[in-house]
């Protein structure tokens, strides 16, 4: 029973979700719309999981002092600092929920702001940043021609690099611009719509295995 | 030199601010009435005349609350006077009104469809199964010139069991999913099916070996999807199979998470793997733990660990995005053997480039079978093969009808190439 119960609802849901993709009714679009309300509801009980996963990992780092153990430390401080600035008022006054009549607490909490606009925001897209570097260093080791497939590699980027370049002139630069418009429209559209095929039928088949009970793997034991 | 752009520079900003000025109290004239009557009386149009040919009838593949309107134009939009501005749609639950004005269409429109909001508290509410009429009036630049058209009805809108726009999806679902359960039935029989070799996925003993040797442990994310995904549960698949290697191996993985529930399914499933390799007291429940929900704070979180403890492997598998290239760029700066597979098209060229094994879109799916050499699981690749031939014999046929009937070829087959499209 312990194991038949989930695979039972997993088929009844997964073909339900199936089915109401083709049954435009208010009665189906409500029953789906009920059951995408209460993901939300499920992902705030495992979000708790995820805070005492979080806190256990980073307390044990401290206490068996194990290596680079201070990172923990503000792994922690960061999360109760936010968590504690977001109950509370810019008076220190605890709330469970926010109120209209309660002025700065909350997400509205001045050190929570401050933490989140000059803290989070900023390092979020120093990470983000990175992406430009990392482009460029990959594009490095991509660009190297090797053989005869990474050569029309090469000479493909340097043409969709090239069109937007104003050093060539009317003429060259038309013929550059022609080309590159070309090899995004013909050989990498087919390419990228072969991708999407496979994906899409694999998807279905996955799906299909998921709800038949064929695939049990990631319900732990298979 | 730099004296002179400055002035310049001031009177320009005294000019412009003076001009905004001015052109604010151009914009924005005292409110006159007699003026608005003066204007609106100085107009004089002739009355087009009405549209015609005025249909209403329920909104067809809907969930309910909606009607479609349409009407041949009013001779004097196009041609004659050109004097139509655009249509008022009318609507009341009785012949002979009162009527409410629903919206306006523009001069050129024939159609419009009437879609009102279901809860009864709302304004304008549409209730289903209730008699409604509609007539069209065209507008002109007289407001008090608005000509009628008939009314029609009575008409009621109801919602459809099914989406007959969607028959050739569900038809090729269908198809699909009956494909699938042959080939899988016939696997069970014991008929031997072939795979071709996913060098990404042979890769993983060599690289949880690798490890081994090093004595580094494996980092596997299950990408930044939540556990509803199939990517993700794809993902799983694989956790699992490489997670019982690194049990067999006696070496060690880390599995950080971005979602608490992938969390909490990854920890089952990494802990199943630990029983199955007959190694239970080796799962280390704090393998498997949350970072964070924020993605970028995952990759800062995830980027620390792989330049801290250096792993020996680093495995991707599921729904990755923007932070793709950071994973994947990292692992390489810290040494680690990187294997991939994604089916977010606009990642892999990232996986492929930075990585020493990329799973393709659909080989993130086929892996699983792949890993298990379940007959089973290896009977809907094959189902997978056969839809794809399909869908290539379809492509091939609508080319074909679509250049013969442009040729000028019979008109059936046109009406072929339309046979799949989906409307929404």
């Amino acid at each position: 029973m312990k194991r038949q119960l989930p695979f039972f609802l997993v088929f009844v849901f997964g073909a339900f979700m199936a089915i109401q993709y083709f049954v435009p009714h208010k009665t189906s679009e409500a029953i789906y719309e009920f059951f995408i309300d209460i993901l939300p509801i499920i992902g705030v009980f495992a979000l708790a999981l995820g805070i005492w996963s979080l806190t256990k990992v980073s307390v044990d780092k401290i206490r068996y002092r194990r290596e680079n153990w201070q990172y923990a430390i503000f792994t922690l401080l960061g999360l109760f600092l936010m968590i504690l600035f977001g109950f509370t008022d810019e008076n220190w006054g605890f709330h469970w929920r926010m109120s209209p009549e309660v002025a700065g607490e909350g997400t509205d909490n001045p050190n929570f702001r401050l933490l989140f606009n000059y803290v989070m925001i900023p390092i979020q897209a120093t990470m983000f940043a990175l992406l430009a570097f990392f482009i460029a260093s990959a594009s490095y080791r991509a660009f190297r021609a090797r053989n005869l497939l990474a050569t029309l590699l090469l000479i493909a980027a340097l043409i969709l690099m090239l069109r937007f370049t104003p050093f060539f002139g009317d003429w060259i630069g038309l013929r550059l611009s022609e080309t590159a418009t070309w090899l995004m429209n013909v050989p990498n559209t087919a390419a990228q719509r072969a991708i999407v095929m496979g994906v899409g039928l694999g998807l279905v088949a996955t799906a299909l295995k998921v709800v038949l009970g064929i695939e049990r793997d990631y319900m732990g034991r298979g | 030199m730099q004296q002179k752009h400055f002035w310049r520079f001031v009177i320009g900003l005294a000019l412009m601010t003076m001009a905004t000025a001015l052109g604010q109290s151009e914009a924005d004239p005292p409110v006159s009435d007699t003026l608005a009557v003066a204007d609106t009386a100085a107009i004089s149009v002739p009355a087009p005349l009405p549209v015609t040919n005025l249909i209403a009838r329920d909104k067809p593949n809907d969930r309910g609350y909606g009607i479609s309107l349409s009407w041949d134009l009013s001779p004097d939009d196009t041609g004659g006077t050109q004097s139509v501005l655009g249509y008022r749609i009318m609507r009341s639950t009785t012949p002979d009104g009162p009527w409410d004005s629903i919206n306006v269409a523009g001069s050129g429109d024939a159609l419009y469809d009437h879609i009102g909001p279901r809860h009864e508290g709302d304004s304008g509410y549409f209730p289903d199964h209730t008699d409604m009429y509609y007539r069209v009036d065209v507008l002109t630049a007289d407001p008090g010139v608005a000509v009628s058209s008939g009314v029609v009805g009575p008409v009621q809108s109801r919602g459809q069991w099914f989406n007959t726009a969607r028959t050739v999806v569900f038809l090729f679902m269908i198809a699909f999913c009956g494909l699938v359960i042959w080939f899988v039935t016939h696997a069970r029989r014991g008929k031997d099916l072939y795979v071709r070799p996913l060098a990404g996925i042979e890769a993983v003993d060599e690289a949880v070996g690798r490890a081994t040797e090093m004595g580094k442990p494996i980092l596997y994310l299950c990408g930044l999807g939540d556990a509803a995904e199939v990517p993700t549960i794809a993902s799983f698949t694989i956790l699992g199979r490489v997670a019982k290697r690194v049990a067999e191996y006696q070496t060690q993985i880390i599995v950080p998470c971005r979602d608490p529930i992938v969390m909490t399914v990854a920890q089952e499933v990494v802990k199943t793997a630990y029983s199955d390799a007959g190694r239970p007291d080796s799962y280390n429940p704090d393998s498997v733990f949350f970072l964070t929900i924020e993605q970028f704070a995952y990759v800062a979180g995830v980027n620390g660990i792989m330049l801290r403890d250096k792993p020996a492997t680093n495995v991707y598998m599921g729904k990755f995005y923007a932070e793709s290239l950071i994973f994947a760029e990292t692992g390489t700066m810290a040494g680690s053997i990187q294997i991939a597979g994604t089916d977010e098209i606009p990642q892999i060229p990232f996986f492929f480039v930075a990585c020493d094994y990329t799973l393709i879109g659909e080989e993130l799916y086929a892996a699983s079978a792949y890993l298990s050499r379940e007959p089973v699981l290896l009977g809907s690749l094959k189902a997978q093969d056969y839809a794809k031939a399909a869908i290539i014999v379809f492509a091939i046929l609508g080319f074909l009808a679509t250049n013969v009937s442009a040729l000028g070829g019979p008109e059936w087959l046109a009406g072929f190439v339309d046979l799949f499209q989906v409307r929404e």
